[in-house]
This record gives structure tokens, sequence and C-alpha cells, in this order.
């Protein structure tokens, strides 16, 4: 079967890609552009895993099929660090501690970014409420929720 | 699986009759059915760019939402959140963050299932759907259209293609509440919306209480005219309501509660939800 051709950009650099209809944009950023960043978990919208950015929404990449992604603006967690310098938000987990196995971390920072881009004061139930699609089984959430905080007082205070 | 992206109304019906289309909107339902092998479409037919079908607007009469308007961006809506609280309760309680960057209320009526969070808020505040089709459009009540757990009473060709809720009168209110067995991000063990409006005495002129998750589809409470109008709500009438939420129920029963405990939440949500909504009117 002829596979669709779709353009998009992504972290601000522009892609173009061949893709099965029945791709996810999970799959397409992990499989076909190499992008391995965002990860699946459960590819069924519950764990928040491969949360990314699409035209400034935040979204589960297994919920979007590939061609959706045609014309559309994606940010992953790689478009978080320039160059060698890490966003406050990455600094801030390894500092704190904030991630043991790693597997929900991408999808942690791009929903925890999207927060502090909506909201620059969240409170902790806010902070809680808002990565609540964002499943993680290591760390029992006390240092990402305190990461997140900790950055954006930081950020306030710069 | 063909994708089409249809760009007129017409268009998307002419694609949705043919066997084995599926309409996609946000996603949010559609994908999971997908991976699950749940559903196998032949053609999956990607309605957002349908005229009218994205957005929140306010109109001469009230309000329109487009069907495939994602939740993040409806709760943004800072004058329909004042206008409509107890509608904005009810989708911010749809899924996770993420879920409702995609998640919209078309799709969450047409995935019809008795616990939709959005459809009893939305048939308590008396809203229309305008559904496209290859002849006609044409406007229904919400609770015309899921007719039991997964099926709508819409024909081959037609979707939705958005939402009427009217401009609340002075002195109208409304509110949503679920039970989930956690805080978050679960499916209603019940859920109630309530819409009630009241004079300048604070009398009561109009009330509407709609149930989900208590039969297979959601259920408008009967009867609560004679009980209510004219009046302020009291312990008497109070009661009266809780009995007749009690008596609508004819839920399952599941991991997330038995019979006897869905009926009774039934009512205690319906108490609830006419408190916050009268308070909410006697503010407005």
């Amino acid at each position: 079967m002829s596979k669709t051709h779709v353009a998009t950009h992504i972290n601000g650099d522009s892609y173009e890609f061949l893709c099965n209809t029945q791709q996810t944009l999970l799959d397409v950023l992990r499989h076909e552009l190499d992008l391995k960043g965002s990860k699946e978990g459960c590819a069924t919208g519950d764990c928040g895993a491969c949360s990314v950015m699409m035209d400034d929404r935040l979204v589960c990449a297994c919920l979007v099929l590939g061609v959706e992604a045609d014309g559309k603006k994606i940010e992953t967690v790689e478009g978080l660090s320039t160059g060698s310098s890490l966003d406050p938000l990455q600094q801030k987990f390894i500092d704190l501690a904030a991630l043991q196995c790693g597997i929900c971390t991408p999808g942690v920072l791009v929903a925890a970014k999207a927060l502090l881009e909506k909201n620059k004061n969240p409170s902790e139930e806010e902070v809680r409420f808002w990565l609540a699609g964002n499943l993680c089984r290591c760390t029992g959430y006390d240092k990402i929720v305190r990461a997140v905080l900790e950055v954006a007082a930081e950020a306030r205070n710069t | 699986m063909n994708y089409v992206v249809p760009k007129t109304a017409l268009e998307a019906s002419k694609a949705l009759v043919q066997e084995g289309a599926f309409a996609l909107a946000g996603g949010t339902d559609l994908l999971v059915k997908l991976k699950t092998k749940f559903v196998s479409p032949s053609m999956v037919v990607d309605i957002k760019q349908v005229p009218k079908i994205m957005g929140i607007e306010a109109t001469a009469d009230g309000w329109w939402i487009g069907a495939a308007t994602p939740c993040a961006e409806i709760v943004e809506h800072e004058s329909f959140c004042k206008d409509w609280p107890g509608v904005v309760e009810a989708l911010s309680l749809i899924g996770s963050t993420q879920i409702q960057g995609r998640a919209t209320l078309g799709g969450n009526l047409c995935n019809a299932s008795p616990a939709a969070d959005s459809v009893p808020a939305l048939i308590s505040a008396r809203g229309t759907c305008i559904i496209s089709g290859q002849s006609r459009e044409r406007e229904e009540p919400i609770e015309k259209i899921v007719t039991s757990p997964g099926v709508t009473a819409l024909e081959k060709g037609e979707f939705i293609l958005g939402f009427k809720l009217p401009k609340p009168q002075s002195g109208t209110g409304d509110a949503y509440l679920r039970l989930i067995p956690r805080s978050e991000m679960d499916i209603a063990v019940v859920g109630a919306g309530t819409t009630v409006s009241v004079d300048k005495n604070k009398k009561i002129t109009s009330i509407r209480v709609c149930l989900g998750a208590i039969a297979p589809t959601q259920i408008v409470l009967d009867g609560l005219e004679d009980i209510f109008i004219g009046k302020e709500p009291d312990e008497n009438s109070i009661n009266k309501l809780v009995s007749i939420a009690e008596a609508a129920c004819k839920p399952i029963k599941d991991k997330r509660g038995t019979i006897e405990y869905r009926t009774k939440i039934a009512g205690v949500l319906s108490k609830r939800t006419l408190t916050i909504a009268y308070e909410r009117a006697t503010n407005h």
C-alpha cells in the first residue's frame, strides 16, 4: 500500500516523511525520524511518556496519526536543550534526582514546560493536577513536583 | 486504511457514507480502538478541516462550539466559563491535560458511553447539536443522540458539526459533579449535571437534572417542575429530588461500584449539584 507524504515542522526544523496511515505520530518520530526521546509506555494515552506539543497544545503522540502532523508544528523533548546547554527543567531534574529509570522523564519535561509557559507561578496542587497524565512508577512524584516548583520560582526571580 | 481530509461538510458526509469509514476528530477514542484492533476502518475521515467544526464563539443567542474543538480550548474561553461553569467543570474532568489537548465534545457524545462526562452537563444546559449529512443539516436536542452504549441515532454519512448552547438568562446557574474511585483520571461511577434558573425572589423558574453512568444512556429526571417551580429548594423538595434520582437508576454493577452504591450516589450528586447550581443562579 502506498505511503502518504507528510510535511511538518519539528523543533523548528522542516521535516518531510512518508508514512503508513496507521502509524501514529509517536511511531513516526521514533522509527522514521529517529527522534527517540519520546517514549512509548502504554500506547493508549494513559501514561504520558510520549507527550509532545502539537501547535502549542500538549498531546500524547500515541493518540495522533502521523498523517495528521501535516502542516503542524511539533515540539518534542529533543527541542528543549540549546546545543549543549540544558533547559532549566532538565538541569533541575538532574540536580534534584527527579528521575530514576527515565522512561517517563521526556514526557514529564515536555508537559512541565507547557505548564510553566501557561502559568509562571503554579501551586503544588496545580503542578500535580497538570502532570496527572504523566505516570511515573519510580520517583513517587515528589521530586518531580519539587523540581518543577523550583524552576518556576527561579524563573520568577531572574 | 485510507485517510482523507475533506474540506467541506458535504465531502465529509460523502466519505463517511462508505462502508468501513470512521470519523476522526480528536482521536482519543478512535486511536485506542485502532491500537487494540477493536475497529479496523477501511477509511479514516479526518473532519477537522470542515468549516465551523473547530472553535468556540459567542453567537446572537448563545454559544457555538465546533464539534472537533479540543476541550482545552473551550476551558480557556473566559466568557464561556462565566456563562456555563458546570459544562466547563464536566469538560475539565475528561482525562488528563494531554487528552484535553485533543478530546472533543463531538467525540465524547458519539463515543456514546453512558459515563461520558460532558454529556449530562450539556443536556442539563439544554444544548442542541447540529448534525451534518449528505442531503440535509438537522438540529437535535443532545439527549436524542445516544440510544444505547456505543450506539447513536446518527444515520450513515452523518456527523456532528457543532453544539449550540443558549445564552443563560439572568439568574441561571449550572453545576456538574462526578464520583470516581480516585482523585483524577478515571471513569464516572455516577455523573450529575444540573441547571436551574431563579427569579428575583430566588424562586426557581426552571430546573433540569441529567444523570450519567446510571443507565444505558444519560437520563433526564422527570417530575421536578411540580416540586421546585415557584419555590426555593428546601429539605422536603431536596428529599424528593433524591428519591426521583434513585428511582431513575438502572445501573450496571462493575469494579467501580455496585448497583446499590451507584443508586445511592445518584441521589447524593443530584442534591449537591442542585445546591451548587442554585447558589450560582442566585448570584448570577
